[in-house]
């Protein structure tokens, strides 16, 4: 599922290194648009539901940190 | 007779000095201390002795940035605000068409630049903080404002042009102020109201925010960029500071949309909601209603060049998925006329190309009459005088009930995520990178993505958007890149748009 959510997340933004960054949203690295797109990506692609309470910066600053969401929103299916 | 923007600050400033003008999470200023501090930058900036020329301001999303603008036009000249994050190529772009007699901005901000201008960016700086501790000087400020025209520039705004040099649009006072007495009647703004501000400065949706608050003695409250991928402290925040009025960009509440942000209900008292910047989807519109029901949702519709707005629609009905939102009746003290290619009127009913006559029209773009020339042309219904009409290059109809619909673009300029851009700036850029053969962009509407087509020998994505980064602002970088070894041409040896169209982009088949 990384993988997965790596390759959506190099498609967005091919600029950005996301094997490194911890950071994406604290330092604006992903903008309000980039987030949108991603949230719609990953909801295409895992099915999952991304509510209103799942976006905080803890959950999106780093590939692992979405990886781990996407995984705990499979997991309550 | 109001001449001067500057007198909308006064007067709320007489009327409510201890009230809060502007905030930001982190400060905020009374209308007094605003005043006092505008008028310190403005007498920081009296030895420079320009009149009716541009400082450049650096700006950020907060208090400092506004007090500059208005610091600015106490010393009689005119303000440019200036994101110090584009690319160190487009700041010297606009720089060189602007030639500005000096750059204001915090001390941390010039720091930067100069480092990454480098000797070209040899221009006179100022500090906001240095020019905070300034002395006001109230006869010179004084002596200034007697001389001053109410056609005299007030602020630039520079928008994208398709030869790949930024347009900027020069407004006066007299149109600012025009813009704000008709709003004020349009949607009753009254001085308990709270703006929550969420365009950045350079973009003109902001102006609306400035001036509507100090004409009518409101609150703005300017939004951290953060907010709008924290949605829940965007939120809170707007409950806080008790938040009654958004003016924003359709991109910005498209995006609150998508985010859910009001399913949990909203505690702040919004009653005003005013937008624009492109098509807003139906879908958005149904979500925030069907949230806040009680407020006044206003399609607001207008380029730059006519002073952010020239017309106007009071959401007053049910819309269902497939219609869309028309842009309404023009304000009062402006006049819309539909023209053919021909440049007659339109026939009742007819799509024509949307023109704008009026107090609000901008004198031009600066130190650019070429592009002046092209889009303010004589009104071609008016062979006796000189009057001038902005043809906007939006096609627009009216229906039956005189009401003003937004059609499609004459040209390849687009919208996307609120922005204005010309696909030819983009290419003008893609073409000058020397491992790029031949290449284009087409936007795909359906899906809201920039797509670049490109030939060169190897696959170049990574160094291609690198190579745009260095010239163009984020918002302009494709979405989407496709390479070829050699892209389709056509039989008039062009690139064969049609296909690409008909081949990569959502829906193509059905083009």
């Amino acid at each position: 599922m990384k993988e997965k959510v790596m390759e959506i997340l190099k498609e967005l933004r091919p600029d950005v290194d996301f094997e490194s960054s911890q950071t994406l949203i604290d330092d604006g690295i992903l903008d309000s648009f980039d987030l949108v797109s991603l949230i719609g990506e990953l909801t295409d692609a895992f099915g999952v539901d991304i509510s209103f309470d799942d976006i905080e910066p803890e959950n999106f600053n780093s590939a692992d940190q979405i990886a781990a969401l996407v995984k705990r929103l499979e997991d309550e299916d | 007779m109001i001449t001067n923007v500057l007198e909308y600050l006064e007067n709320s400033a007489a009327k409510y000095p201890e009230k809060t003008a502007f905030a930001d999470p982190a400060s905020h200023c009374s209308y007094q201390e605003a005043l006092q501090a505008s008028r310190s930058i403005g007498s920081a900036l009296l030895p420079f002795g320009q009149r009716r020329r541009p400082a450049a301001v650096l700006i950020d999303r907060d208090v400092c940035s506004v007090l500059a603008f208005f610091g600015i036009v106490f010393s009689g000249n005119f303000y440019v605000p200036v994101d110090p994050k584009l690319p160190a190529e487009r700041i010297r772009q606009i720089l060189k068409t602007l030639e500005p007699f000096c750059i204001l901005g915090s001390e941390k901000q010039l720091s930067a630049l100069t480092s990454s201008l480098g000797e070209t960016g040899n221009y006179p700086l100022l500090s906001i903080e240095t020019a905070l501790q300034t002395e006001p000087d109230e006869a010179a400020l004084e002596k200034i404002r007697k001389t001053h025209l109410d056609t005299d520039p007030l602020y630039t705004i520079f928008t994208s042009g398709s030869t790949g040099v930024p347009k900027g649009v020069v407004i006066t006072h007299r149109s600012v102020i025009d813009l704000v007495e008709q709003f004020a009647v349009a949607f009753d703004f009254q001085s308990e109201e709270v703006f929550a501000g969420q365009a950045p400065f350079d973009f003109d949706v902001s102006v609306k925010d400035i001036y509507n608050v100090i004409r009518n003695g409101c609150t703005l409250e300017i939004l951290p960029q953060s907010f709008f991928v924290m949605p829940k402290k965007l939120l809170a925040y707007l409950k806080e500071r008790q938040v009654t009025t958004l003016i924003w960009a359709v991109s910005a509440l498209s995006v609150l949309a998508t985010l859910k942000v009001l399913d949990k209900g909203v505690e702040a008292p919004l009653r005003k909601i005013l937008f624009s910047g492109e098509v807003m989807p139906m879908k958005v519109l149904s979500y925030w209603r069907k949230h806040l029901p009680e407020a006044m949702y206003v399609n607001l519709y207008g380029p730059t060049e006519i002073t952010c707005n020239c017309t106007y629609y009071i959401v007053d009905r049910e819309f269902t998925e497939l219609e869309t939102l028309p842009i309404g009746k023009p304000f009062p003290n402006t006049e819309i006329l539909l023209l053919t290619e021909k440049r007659t009127e339109a026939a009742p009913g007819e799509t024509g190309e949307i023109c704008v006559r009026g107090t609000s029209l901008a004198p031009g773009y600066y130190n650019n009459p070429e592009n002046t020339e092209k889009a303010f042309i004589q009104n071609p219904l008016n062979p006796y005088f000189p009057e001038k009409l902005y043809c906007t290059g939006d096609m627009g109809w009216f229906d039956k009930d005189g009401l003003l619909h937004f059609a499609s673009r004459r040209d390849s300029q687009i919208k996307h995520m609120g922005h204005r851009i010309e696909l030819g700036e983009i290419e003008t850029v893609l073409q000058s990178l020397p491992f790029v053969e031949n290449g284009c962009c087409i936007y795909d509407t359906a899906a809201g993505k920039i797509v670049l087509f490109y030939q060169s020998r190897e696959n170049e994505d990574k160094s291609i958007l690198q190579g745009l980064q260095k010239h163009l602002p984020k918002y302009m970088c494709p979405n989407r890149l496709i390479h070829f070894d050699r892209i389709p041409m056509n039989s008039h040896g062009k690139i064969d748009r049609a296909r690409l169209k008909r081949e990569f982009l959502t829906g193509g088949e059905t083009l």
